[in-house]
């Protein structure tokens, strides 16, 4: 067998557009999952009750199920009960409450881990909970899990080959739709292959380069 | 009528009963150090007197307005009583402008430009004008806790609580902290300190309070308490830390 890469170049329109989706689904899951985890950790960290306990749920039910099965139980099973979603609506909406949900435990252990004295003087200075939170507890509780936030993004963005089951135009189904229009199989998945670690390469300098910012105060301290 | 009246105020933790009745009043201006062993209640006192513990019985009025027993909001009692910690608990991912901005802007409202002027001020008392833009991590112990100050200062409170607030000093950073509380009792800030600074209680308090197992055993001016103690218990303590 010879490789003859020129044998992917009819295709790259839709190399291109499958790129364009992953990683635009990849964005979005960060930011969206990011955020929901936040709100998740807040409720989860205050008094327990009802929304406490359902997120609780929410969160065990997401991370001891396979990512496929939540994916096709959204796409099948929503519009079986009367709710219509597109794939991309519900390839969008696994990978958010996938993300939430793991984000949401690795930021509770951040949370988790702040010194009893920042709560106190928080108190002291009359912040309630909510502003306690937003302005005492959650940044160095970012920068406290920060690598394995990373590490769970990447995770998401690379699982999101995925949504090429439910027929998301993402870079894996246009691998697959190539491959079989060619029968180029090694070319076709060695580029995409490579550009998913690309991807993830891109990703994670991406984070690194944020975390610098955000955390600044972390750089020559002792605290 | 006294700026602190405290009555009768009792607390336990479990079975270990840690207040037993104190009773307490202090004027406005007064500088008041707590002395004691340890586990002898005075830092949980000090706690009950802005509501980080939650006493089990008794009162305590400031300015004849009932503080205890939610009679106050966190944000009204953080403008009443200020507390400056052992540990400092600087916020570490904020600078030193930001930690003392933090309250004004987010708890009393206060607009920016307006909080920054009073926290400049508090920074400039404190002798940390020129540090504004560091992270807490980027100081020493005492210049922490001289920004400490400052940020409890700029809620404007009527009270200064300070809780040991130079046990986690190197001794050399212990002067630089004591000083600022020196000159803060000279402009007539009302202060009331728990501390192991024996020489610092007796030159700078007005009064002295001895507690020994959750009650006020003796108080009184300092050189009096220092040099002619009533109690045995007192005359110990006394042999015990010089």
């Amino acid at each position: 067998m010879t490789l003859d890469f020129s044998t992917l170049l009819p295709y790259l329109d839709e190399i291109l557009e499958g790129l364009v989706t992953t990683v635009w689904l990849t964005v979005a899951t960060t930011f969206v999952g990011i955020a929901l985890a936040i709100v998740v950790a807040y409720v989860r960290d205050g008094a327990p009750g009802i929304a406490s306990s359902l997120l609780g749920a929410y969160v065990e039910v997401t991370r001891n199920t396979p990512f496929i099965v939540q994916l096709f139980f959204l796409f099948f099973g929503l519009p079986a009960l009367g709710v219509p979603i597109s794939a991309t609506v519900a390839a969008l909406l696994a990978m958010v409450l996938n993300l939430g949900a793991y984000t949401a435990e690795i930021l509770r252990a951040g949370i988790d881990s702040t010194a009893r004295g920042q709560h106190e003087a928080a108190r002291a200075l009359g912040l309630s909970r909510l502003q306690s939170f937003r302005h005492v507890v959650l940044v160095p509780a970012f920068s406290r899990v920060y690598p394995s936030l990373i590490s769970q993004c990447i995770i998401v963005m690379l699982g999101s080959a995925v949504v090429s089951q439910i027929s998301v135009f993402d870079l894996t189904y246009a691998a697959n739709f190539i491959q079989s229009r060619n029968f180029r199989g090694f070319e076709v998945y060695l580029v995409v292959t490579l550009i998913y670690l690309l991807l993830a390469v891109g990703l994670r300098l991406g984070f690194e380069f944020v975390g610098r910012r955000l955390f600044a105060f972390r750089q020559g301290g002792s605290s | 009528m006294a700026l602190v009246v405290v009555n009768d105020l009792h607390k336990s933790f479990g079975d270990l009963e840690v207040l037993k009745g104190i009773d307490l009043e202090i004027e406005a201006g007064e500088v008041v150090s707590i002395i004691g062993r340890s586990g002898s209640g005075k830092s949980t006192f000090l706690r009950c007197l802005n509501q980080l513990e939650h006493h089990d019985w008794g009162t305590i009025h400031l300015a004849d307005q009932r503080l205890d027993g939610g009679a106050m909001s966190p944000g009204e009692l953080s403008q009443n009583v200020g507390m400056v910690f052992q540990s400092f608990n600087l916020f570490p991912h904020k600078t030193v402008i930001e930690n003392v901005m933090l309250a004004p802007v987010v708890v009393k409202q206060t607009p920016r430009a307006e909080a920054r002027q009073v926290a400049e001020q508090m920074l400039d008392k404190v002798g940390m004008l020129e540090k504004i833009d560091a992270y807490p991590g980027q100081l020493s112990g005492g210049q922490q806790q001289r920004v400490a100050i400052a940020r409890a200062l700029a809620m404007q409170p009527k009270v200064l609580l300070c809780d040991e607030v130079t046990s986690a000093l190197d001794p050399e950073l212990v002067g630089e902290v004591l000083h600022v509380l020196e000159s803060l009792a000279a402009e007539g800030m009302t202060l009331i300190l728990v501390t192991h600074e024996m020489k610092f209680a007796r030159d700078v308090s007005h009064r002295v309070v001895f507690m020994h197992h959750g009650h006020i055993h003796e108080a009184g001016d300092p050189q009096t308490l220092f040099t002619q103690p009533k109690t045995s218990e007192l005359s110990q303590f006394i042999a015990s830390i010089l």
